[in-house]
């Protein structure tokens, strides 16, 4: 009985848990509930998964109405392999949460913070389970309102002007996307994302139809923060507590560049994304604009959780011109990448989450001499950097080895020169912190900082090893990347 | 607003006539126009007007915010609860159909609950937000 309803239970438990914690009012339950129910979605999505890869999609009607009328929630591979990035990374990062959120937020307010927690991952894994193209909206709503409040949650006092400005860029992305989704149903009369991809190619030479999909395209670039739409994303990562920087950085924006793929190949077809439309001429440049441009910025940062940001940035580049690159080996390193930096930031942001709980500070000046003073987490540090950078061994080498793989099958060496200059950059700004940790002696009159302790370690260390785990055997990850692109590619041809 | 006896005296009357009128909304909602959500702000309306004319110390005393914040989560468990029995009864998740015999029964009683529990966590946000701006500053003092 369990197995038919994995798809609702997916979204369930993490929602029927956010009331509860609001219930139990103190701290401690709230946290071991959340933890549990997040291990909970986590078991959930690996059982969707492999459901998937045994039988192909699943399709469950919400209320037992058919779609297209009723709300249909659709996994193939590729929304089960985001499902279960978000859920893996949240189950990580939940039992790094507890000393963190103890550091950070009021404990007046922590199970208030636990329960805003669980509704945005509520929100996030519904983005990515839903089929209906409404009901993204919903999510994406619950998802964005209750991130705003994380972020707003941060000590420093300008993350409330952080979290406003995402507020006001979040809520155009969402306008933007609810207009689309509006013109394509004034036009076919269905909200269902397969009924649409049915219906639209009879009306696909109306201006109408073209002004829906410029709407859905910038209206979710602003929520994944493509390039220019990026600028609401430095500073909320920023001064976000360290546990929201973490899990928003691995996840929010994956599960939109994954909406993004939707509304391209399912909703839209390639046919008419790349060939009608010719998205790929605006989005290519944007791509190398940003890759360039953000990584450029990332170097003069002062903030390493600014740092990271700003290459988050940059990465979105990545995904965003494996995707416009609209062949196979493209997408399917769109997709790598989607899971791959997903443990690669969420990793460097664990560890900076480690230093500020112990230094008070992730300002790059105070962290002088921390390589010897914090030796597991400055490691875990240098790691991730040489994932974010791609050396060989490490994920981060996967992605673009399967991006310059893209480049090069269309010819266009320029690309992959730029994806190589793109990384040196990468190696600047993680030399720069790394520079400062290890080669600089602490200042006179430091305060004495200890080792972060194990259970934030732990966390910490389990995301950086599975870059170098997933570095080595890519089967599980390049392996669905590839048959979740053919799906995509193949099943709207 | 001690002085403003027209503004006391109208408030009271007015007070209970705004608070059947959402119940009317709420109750009303699967056969016509309304629902939970409009219910909810309406029957938060009558406790914001109360706090309004008679301060927020009296407001307090009526609904103490620990008994909001309460209500806030009892109306989404009880939207999600009734997904939850649903399935347990072996529907799918929000198949009200299953809730009774007669499936009809079953959808109507579904919606109602859910309605409710949409009203209860709508009414419980309003008066949140209210408390939380009329009390800005307040804790200092």
């Amino acid at each position: 009985m369990i197995a038919e309803h994995l798809p609702a239970l997916q979204v369930v438990i993490p929602l029927l848990a956010a009331p509860l914690c609001v219930l139990l009012r103190r701290p401690g339950p709230a946290w071991a509930l959340a933890t549990a129910a997040s291990w909970a979605a986590f078991g959930v999505a690996v059982l969707l998964l492999i459901a998937v890869l045994e039988q192909g999609v699943l399709s469950y009607h919400l209320g037992g109405w058919e779609p297209p009328w009723g709300i249909e929630y659709r996994v193939d591979l590729a929304n089960a392999f985001v499902l279960l990035i978000v859920a893996a990374i949240s189950a990580v990062v939940l039992p790094f949460a507890r000393r963190s959120v103890a550091a950070e937020i009021p404990e007046e307010k922590a199970y208030l913070f636990y329960s805003m927690y669980l509704l945005c991952l509520t929100g996030l894994l519904g983005i990515a389970i839903t089929g209906d193209a409404f009901n993204v909206f919903v999510f994406l709503e619950i998802s964005s309102l209750s991130s705003y409040v994380l972020i707003s949650l941060g000590k420093d006092r300008r993350a409330l002007t952080a979290a406003f400005q995402y507020l006001i860029m979040g809520t155009i992305g969402a306008t933007f996307y609810l207009i689309g989704v509006g013109l394509l149903y004034a036009m076919t009369g269905t909200l269902n994302m397969a009924d649409l991809a049915q219906r639209l190619p009879a009306v696909a030479d109306t201006r109408t139809v073209h002004a829906a999909f410029a709407f859905l395209v910038i209206g979710i670039g602003v929520k994944a923060a493509a390039f220019p739409l990026h600028l609401w994303l430095p500073n909320a990562y920023c001064y976000a507590p360290s546990v929201v920087t973490a899990f928003l950085a691995a996840t929010a924006t994956k599960v939109s560049i994954y909406v993004l793929l939707r509304i391209l190949f399912t909703v839209f077809g390639p046919v008419f994304s790349f060939e009608a439309i010719e998205f790929d001429l605006v989005m290519i440049p944007l791509a190398l604009a940003a890759m360039l441009l953000a990584s450029t910025t990332a170097i003069f940062q002062n903030n390493v959780k600014r740092l990271l940001a700003y290459s988050s940035v940059a990465q979105i580049g990545y995904m965003v011109l494996g995707i416009s690159l609209g062949s196979v080996t493209g997408v399917t390193a769109g997709i790598v990448h989607l899971f791959n930096h997903a443990m690669i930031k969420g990793g460097l942001f664990l560890a900076m989450g480690c230093v500020f709980v112990m230094l008070g500070s992730v300002q790059l000046r105070d962290m002088a001499g921390l390589g010897r003073r914090m030796p597991w987490t400055m490691a875990a540090f240098v790691i991730g950097g040489l994932s974010l950078i791609g050396v060989p061994a490490t994920t981060g080498f996967i992605s673009k080895w399967v991006l310059v793989q893209a480049t090069l099958e269309r010819g266009q060496w320029f690309f992959a020169v730029l994806i190589l200059a793109s990384s040196l950059l990468a190696l600047v700004y993680v030399w720069r912190v790394v520079e400062v940790a290890y080669f600089r002696p602490a200042p006179e009159g430091a305060a004495e900082v200890s080792e972060a302790p194990l259970a934030m370690l732990i966390p910490t260390w389990l995301l950086i090893l599975a870059n170098v785990y997933f570095g080595v055997d890519t089967s599980l990850t390049l392996g669905v990347a590839r048959r979740a692109a053919e799906t995509l590619l193949g099943g709207a041809a | 607003m001690r002085h403003h006896l027209v503004l006391r005296v109208i408030a009271k009357l007015l007070i209970p006539f705004i608070l059947v009128f959402a119940l009317y909304v709420q109750f009303h909602g699967d056969y016509g126009p309304g629902g939970g959500f409009q219910a909810g702000v309406i029957f938060a309306a009558g406790f914001i007007l109360y706090g309004l004319i008679f301060g927020l110390d009296q407001v307090r005393k009526v609904v103490p915010p620990a008994v909001v914040e309460v209500l806030v989560a009892a109306g989404v468990l009880l939207y999600a609860g009734v997904g939850v029995a649903s399935l347990l009864l072996g529907g799918n998740y929000l198949d009200y159909g299953v809730l009774r015999h007669d499936p009809v029964h079953g959808q109507h009683l579904g919606i109602l609950l859910i309605e409710f529990g949409v009203g209860t966590t709508v009414a419980a946000v309003m008066i949140t937000i209210f408390y939380n701006f009329a009390g800005r500053g307040r804790e200092g003092r």
